[in-house]
Formats: structure tokens, C-alpha cells, sequence
């Protein structure tokens, strides 16, 4: 499924609901896309700065200048790498349920259709079925995975996980960790010791570490990038169970408060369902 | 993000007129600020545009109590509005034997640690839950269900098959054989509403025929909420939420949205990851929460207060001209009654001895009956009993001729009191309305001297 395809709920609700406006002229134009940005969680402030930057431009020129200052924000924040030195690792994060193991499954599949080697490794030792789920997708996407038991040390999970990817010679390895809330600090410094235990192998990993977050998920998104940023440092966004009706705006705050960029989108359950992120594209397919 | 929505409206209240009449104007500008919250609170933007014109309706030209700042007057409007708007606390129905509790949800939104968590909550309460595995198409689902049931020691049904109608009847037919009582069925759940998991999850419903029916939806929901609850509701017809998640930092918005949108009650919330970890729903809280102030009770008590503060006036108004009927009588006992241990005090006055008998707990339930039975213009006016009066009035509050006329020399008696204290200062030494007497509602200070 294409992105443009994932999108289609998001972008006819906005995109028909945008033309509709754009066809008139009143003063509360402004506001009514104000509130098609709130409902598609933008979050208040963030709409309202949005719109403010409207407010010199003529109203046929609202829909382009929009997107324009959408796109622009988006790219801003995306950054330019230096090929990393393999094994590549990418540590995923988030709260309960939000899709981890399931994105890191569909992440394991994209790299290895470009012909990387890839290794999973299951550092949710807590949440019953999540090693199980984890290696199902091993097995699916014909990659190897490193699991422990349930209950063992997450961290010494990534640690060994860690030294096979080095001595198996792999590209890229691939860790899941438990969801936490996170306000929880006692979780929130167990993913601490977790990263730090990586870095110790060798101090530029992980190289990656991507929070996942619920496309249908509200203003508190921002409240979890902001906690797990501050806790282990953030270096990318993968938004997840973005093909339903929920619109992913909090993510433009995350790249507009935080600056981390967003690198994935999960657009279905299927193995290819994980695309990267393009600004164009997804400002694109919003408002198409 | 707004950290405290008291303050923020304190701020423009500083702009509001004074005291009197809350004002459509002054009720605007506030009702910008309680809509910008809501909808920081992940409130839906319609039902937070339509919760806060119920609002406006409601408060304009409504009276502001006098110990009130307008700002804390619309406030306490906007806080009652929305404990109404949450909802009642609703425990659960379970009407047949055994009851049926169908959990569904999309994926992630933590079915199946509810359904353990329910199974807890119902065993604590003296019933035999089973556990029910219901998702024929994942195994890990089925798994996931079981290695939980199995840590809690809780029953559940282990036999994997490929068909919900046949899983759903042998399930029925274990629950009859070892005598559980509640079977909480974990459907399938999806990424996204789906016609195979609806038609799975309705193929169930027709099954087993389930006593609730109960939508687990993630706390942290933005505004696509009210997508969520509406298709499970339209689709399959829901009748009850849980919202799970709710041990973080979300404002729970959601919650507001689910039941403006389907009219169904939140029944409990998912407060943590151990099974002891669901809470009933307390209104109150849900309210301060989403709301982002702590102090709604705070409001209310204080209007309460107001409220006594402003009939206590109002009965010493009455005092002044010098009526004083039956209902204020009564109402009189009451309220010293409720104002604690005044035995002493109660001794140090002329007639107090009198009053205190009329404060007994029993004699107060019989002067209660009798000024019951009276009708309105006997209460205002009681020179008007007479025989016959008496008798109806001793028949219908089922006492005697002799009692009604004890209670009308003590009436008397309370009156003259009074009125031989008319004349002395109305915030005398013994007892005044704030003096260590402070607490419950407030005694009009001219009724003692």
C-alpha cells in the first residue's frame, strides 16, 4: 500500500474540507483551517502559529504557502548523515502499545530487501508474547534474532546482542525494548542503563535511537518525545498506524518543538508497510 | 501546554465587572480559555465548541455568589458541567448466569491486560471469572492471554480453535460444567476498524449474547477518539468504556469525547501494569484532570457555603419582621444541630434547655413528620391549626394531638426568644455565626444574641 493510498481517509476529509473553504472568502477562513488543523491533532499553539504565518497572504494562496511552511519545518529538521560504521545499530522506544515490535519487523524487511544484513534483538524481556512476536517476524522476513527469557536484564539482551551483530559481521541491528509510560522514571532509567550499556561496546551506538509513537495519539505525544528525549536522546520519529483515520499532526510539533526528525511512516500491517519519511510526500498526501 | 487553567482564567477575570450577574461578554472571553484547554486535553474540537456553548447558555445571567469572583462562579459552572458531561458511575451489569463481558478495542489499546485486570477486579468481588481467549486468528493473541492467566492464577479457556462460533459455545459449555460465573471474552483487535474483525467480534456478540459489551480505547487518544468509539458503537454496539494508559501525564480528553459520542458511561480506568491496577471511575477527578485544576470540590464546597450563608440572610431578614414560619423552624434545628457539640452553649442561654430537647435525634425526626404533614399555608401561617387541623396532621405524620401542640408552645417559645432579642446586637458574645462554632453552615448571629 502507497502512502498516498495509507493517506487517502486523512487527505480526503482535509483536502475536501480545505477546498471547500478556499472557494470563499470571509473572515473566519482562517479559523476554520485553524480547526482542521486541531483535528488532525496539529495541537492548538501549533495551529494557531501556522495560521498566524497566514494571516498576510492572500486567501487563494493559503492551501500553497501552508504546505510550503509545512514542508519547510519538515525538511529543516531533517539531517544529513555520514555513512555510519556497521554494525548500524537502531534502538526502538515508546510507550505501551504503540506499535514497536511490529515497525521494527517491517524496518528488519526494508533492510533486508536492500540486501543488508539485518539481526533482531528482543529487549522487551516484560511484556508476555513480545519475543514470540518478535521472533515471528524474524522467521517471516528470514533474518536472525537474539532473545532471552522472560524476565532476564533487558540491557545485557542488547549487550550480547551487540557482540554478535560485531562478530556475525552485520549491517544493521535491530532492538526492541519494552513499552513504558514515561512518566514512569524507574522504567525510563532502566532504557537508561540500557543505552548505556550499548555505548560502552562502542561509544557511537546505537546510532539510532527512534521513538515510535501512535499516529492516533494526542497532544501528549509531545509530552512522551519531550521525556524520552530528555532521558536517552532522540534521534528520530517513526509514526505508526498512520492508515486509518487519525492524521499524525502531533508529529509536526515533535519535529517543531524538538527538532527530531521523522524517519518512518507505518502505513499497514503487511511486511512492506514501513516507508521512509519524504516531507513532500506527506505534506502532499495531507493535503492532496 | 496550559498548566493551570484556574489561573489563567483568574487573569481574565480580573478584566470581568464586579459582582452581581455573570455577563455574556465576561462569559465569552472566558469560555475561549476552557475551550483552548479541552482541546489541549485531547477533548474532540466539536464536543468541546458544543460543551462550551452548553456552558455560556447555562451561565449567563446567573447569579454570582457573593463570597464569588465571577471568574470563580463560571468556573464552578464549567466544573459541574463537566462532571455531568463524564457521567454517573455505572458498575457493571452482569444480569445472567453466567455473564458475559465482551472486551474489544483496536490493537495496542491493552485488551488483554484489562481482561486480566477485570478478572482480578470481578474475583475480589466474590465472582469466578474465566478468561476467554477469543481471537481465532492470531496465536501470539491466544498466548499472550494465557501466560497472564497462568501468572495470576486465574482460569481460562485453553483450547485453541479456528472457528469463534464453536470457541464461543465450548467456552459457554466449560464455564456451566466448572461453575464460573463471568466469562470476559478478549476479541481480536486490529490496527484499524475493520469489517473482519467487526464481523468477527459481531458473530461472538450473536453467540454468547454478552451483558457488556466494552470498548478499550487508549487514554492517550487524540482527536480521532471519536472516530474509534462511534464505529465500534454504530458497528457493534458498545455498552461501556474503559480507558487504559491513564497512569501517565494525558489530560484523558479523550474520555470526554468517547461519551459525548456515544452516550455510553466510562466504567473504569486502566491506572498501571499490575492486574490490581484498575480504578472505578471517579467523576470528580476525571473532571480536575482534563481540566488541568484541582480544586472543582473546592468551588463546590465553597458555593455550598454560600448557599447557607445567603438563607441564613435571608432567615434573619425574616427575623427582623419578625416571621418566622415553620419551615424556617425547622430548618433552624437542623443547622445548629449540624454545627457539632453545643450542649454547653446551648446551656448558657435563656429557653436552651428547650432546644435542646428539640435537638434530640429522635424528637427531631417527630418535629420533622409533624411539619411535613402541615401544608404549606399551615407552615406560614400556624395560627390557623385547629382541632381538626391538628388531628389530620397528627394522623398523617403519625403521632399525637398532644405532641403537635407541645411543638407549637415550643415554636411559641423559640419565637419570643427571638424576638426579645431583636433588639440587642446582632453579632452578640455567645454566639456568633464565625465564632468557634465556624464550621458547617453558618448561624444567622441574631438568633442567640
Amino acid at each position: 500500500m502507497g502512502l498516498r493510498e495509507a493517506l487517502k481517509k486523512t487527505r480526503s476529509n482535509l483536502s475536501k474540507n480545505i477546498r471547500n473553504l478556499l472557494g470563499r472568502r470571509d473572515p473566519s477562513l482562517l479559523g476554520e483551517i485553524e480547526d482542521l488543523l486541531i483535528q488532525a491533532d496539529f495541537g492548538v499553539s501549533t495551529a494557531e502559529q501556522l495560521v498566524e504565518s497566514l494571516e498576510n497572504v492572500q486567501s487563494q494562496d493559503y492551501y500553497s504557502r501552508l504546505e510550503k511552511e509545512l514542508i519547510y519545518l519538515l525538511n529543516e529538521r531533517e539531517k544529513k548523515k555520514q555513512t555510519p560504521k556497521p554494525p548500524v545499530v537502531e534502538l526502538y522506544v515508546g510507550v505501551n502499545g504503540v506499535g514497536k515490535t511490529t515497525t521494527i519487523g517491517k524496518r528488519g524487511y526494508m533492510l533486508a530487501k536492500e540486501g543488508k544484513k539485518v539481526l533482531l534483538a528482543s529487549g522487551d524481556t516484560y511484556r508476555t508474547g513480545a519475543v514470540e512476536q518478535l521472533s515471528k517476524w524474524a522467521k517471516r522476513i528470514g533474518v536472525d534474532i537474539i532473545t532471552s527469557h522472560y524476565g532476564a536484564d533487558s540491557a545485557s539482551v542488547a549487550f550480547d546482542a551487540v557482540d554478535a551483530a560485531e562478530t556475525r559481521n552485520m549491517d544493521y541491528l535491530l532492538i526492541d525494548t519494552a513499552g513504558r509510560l514515561h512518566t514512569r522514571s524507574n522504567l525510563m532509567e532502566e532504557m537508561r542503563k540500557m543505552k548505556r550499556v550499548i555505548s560502552k561496546k562502542r561509544e557511537d551506538l546505537p546510532q539510532e535511537t527512534i521513538l515510535v509513537v501512535d499516529a492516533s495519539t494526542g497532544q501528549n505525544a509531545l509530552e512522551q518525545a519531550k521525556s524520552f528525549n530528555e532521558f536517552i536522546g532522540l534521534t528520530g520519529i517513526a509514526l505508526a498506524k498512520l492508515d486509518g483515520t487519525a492524521k499524525g499532526g502531533m508529529a509536526i510539533a515533535i519535529v517543531k518543538e524538538l527538532g527530531i526528525p521523522v524517519l518512518f511512516l507505518g502505513i499497514g500491517e503487511e511486511e512492506e508497510d514501513l516507508i521512509p519519511f519524504n516531507a513532500e510526500d506527506f505534506v502532499c498526501a495531507l493535503f492532496e | 501546554m496550559l498548566e493551570n487553567l484556574t489561573d489563567r482564567i483568574k487573569q481574565i477575570a480580573r478584566s470581568l465587572s464586579g459582582r452581581g450577574r455573570l455577563k455574556k461578554s465576561d462569559i465569552e472571553k472566558g469560555m475561549r480559555d476552557i475551550r483552548r484547554a479541552l482541546i489541549e486535553a485531547d477533548v474532540n474540537l466539536q464536543v468541546a465548541r458544543d460543551f462550551t456553548k452548553g456552558v455560556e447558555e447555562e451561565a449567563i445571567n446567573q447569579k454570582v455568589y457573593e463570597s464569588f469572583t465571577p471568574a470563580e462562579m463560571l468556573l464552578k459552572i464549567v466544573g459541574e458541567k463537566l462532571i455531568e458531561l463524564i457521567g454517573k458511575v455505572e458498575p457493571l451489569k452482569l444480569d445472567y448466569q453466567p455473564a458475559s463481558i465482551l472486551l474489544v478495542g483496536l490493537q495496542g489499546s491493552g485488551k488483554t491486560t484489562t481482561a486480566i485486570k477485570l478478572a482480578v477486579h470481578l474475583k475480589k468481588q466474590g465472582r469466578k471469572p474465566y478468561l476467554i481467549p477469543a481471537d481465532v486468528k492470531r496465536p501470539a493473541a491466544f498466548e499472550q492471554l494465557r501466560d497472564l492467566a497462568e501468572r495470576e492464577e486465574l482460569p481460562y479457556f485453553g483450547t485453541r480453535l479456528d472457528n469463534e462460533v464453536k470457541l464461543c459455545k465450548q467456552a459457554l459449555t466449560q464455564s456451566v460444567l466448572r461453575r464460573y460465573d463471568t466469562l470476559i471474552f478478549d476479541t481480536a483487535g486490529r490496527l484499524h476498524i475493520d469489517t473482519e474483525m467487526i464481523n468477527q467480534v459481531k458473530k461472538i456478540k450473536n453467540t454468547v449474547n454478552p451483558s457488556e459489551v466494552l470498548l478499550i480505547a487508549d487514554g492517550m487518544t487524540g482527536q480521532d477518539a471519536v472516530n474509534i468509539a462511534g464505529e465500534f458503537d454504530k458497528q457493534v454496539g458498545i455498552t461501556g468504556i474503559i480507558l487504559t494508559k491513564m497512569d501517565g501525564d494525558a489530560r484523558g480528553g479523550a474520555a470526554l469525547s468517547m461519551r459525548a459520542v456515544t452516550g455510553k458511561p466510562i466504567k473504569f480506568l486502566g491506572i498501571g501494569e499490575k492486574p490490581s491496577d484498575l480504578q472505578l471511575l471517579h467523576p470528580e477527578r476525571l473532571a480536575s484532570r482534563i481540566l488541568g485544576m484541582g480544586d472543582i470540590r473546592t468551588l463546590q464546597e465553597k458555593a455550598e457555603k454560600s448557599i447557607e450563608e445567603e438563607k441564613a440572610k435571608e432567615f434573619q431578614k425574616k427575623l427582623k419582621e419578625a416571621k418566622l414560619d415553620l419551615d424556617d423552624f425547622l430548618h433552624q434545628i437542623k443547622s445548629i444541630k449540624n454545627m457539632g457539640p453545643i450542649e454547653d452553649l446551648l446551656d448558657m442561654i435563656p429557653g436552651g434547655k428547650d432546644l435542646k430537647k428539640l435537638m434530640d435525634e429522635k424528637q427531631l425526626i417527630r418535629t420533622e413528620a409533624i411539619i411535613q404533614s402541615m401544608t404549606l399555608d399551615e407552615r406560614r401561617n400556624p395560627k390557623v391549626l385547629n382541632a381538626s387541623r391538628k388531628r389530620r396532621i397528627a394522623g398523617g405524620s403519625g403521632t399525637s394531638v398532644q405532641e403537635i401542640n407541645q411543638l407549637m408552645k415550643e415554636y411559641e417559645m423559640v419565637k419570643k426568644m427571638m424576638k426579645q432579642m431583636k433588639g440587642r446586637s446582632p453579632s452578640g458574645p455567645v454566639l456568633s455565626g464565625q465564632g468557634p462554632l465556624g464550621r458547617g453552615p453558618m448561624m444567622p448571629p441574631s438568633f442567640f444574641g
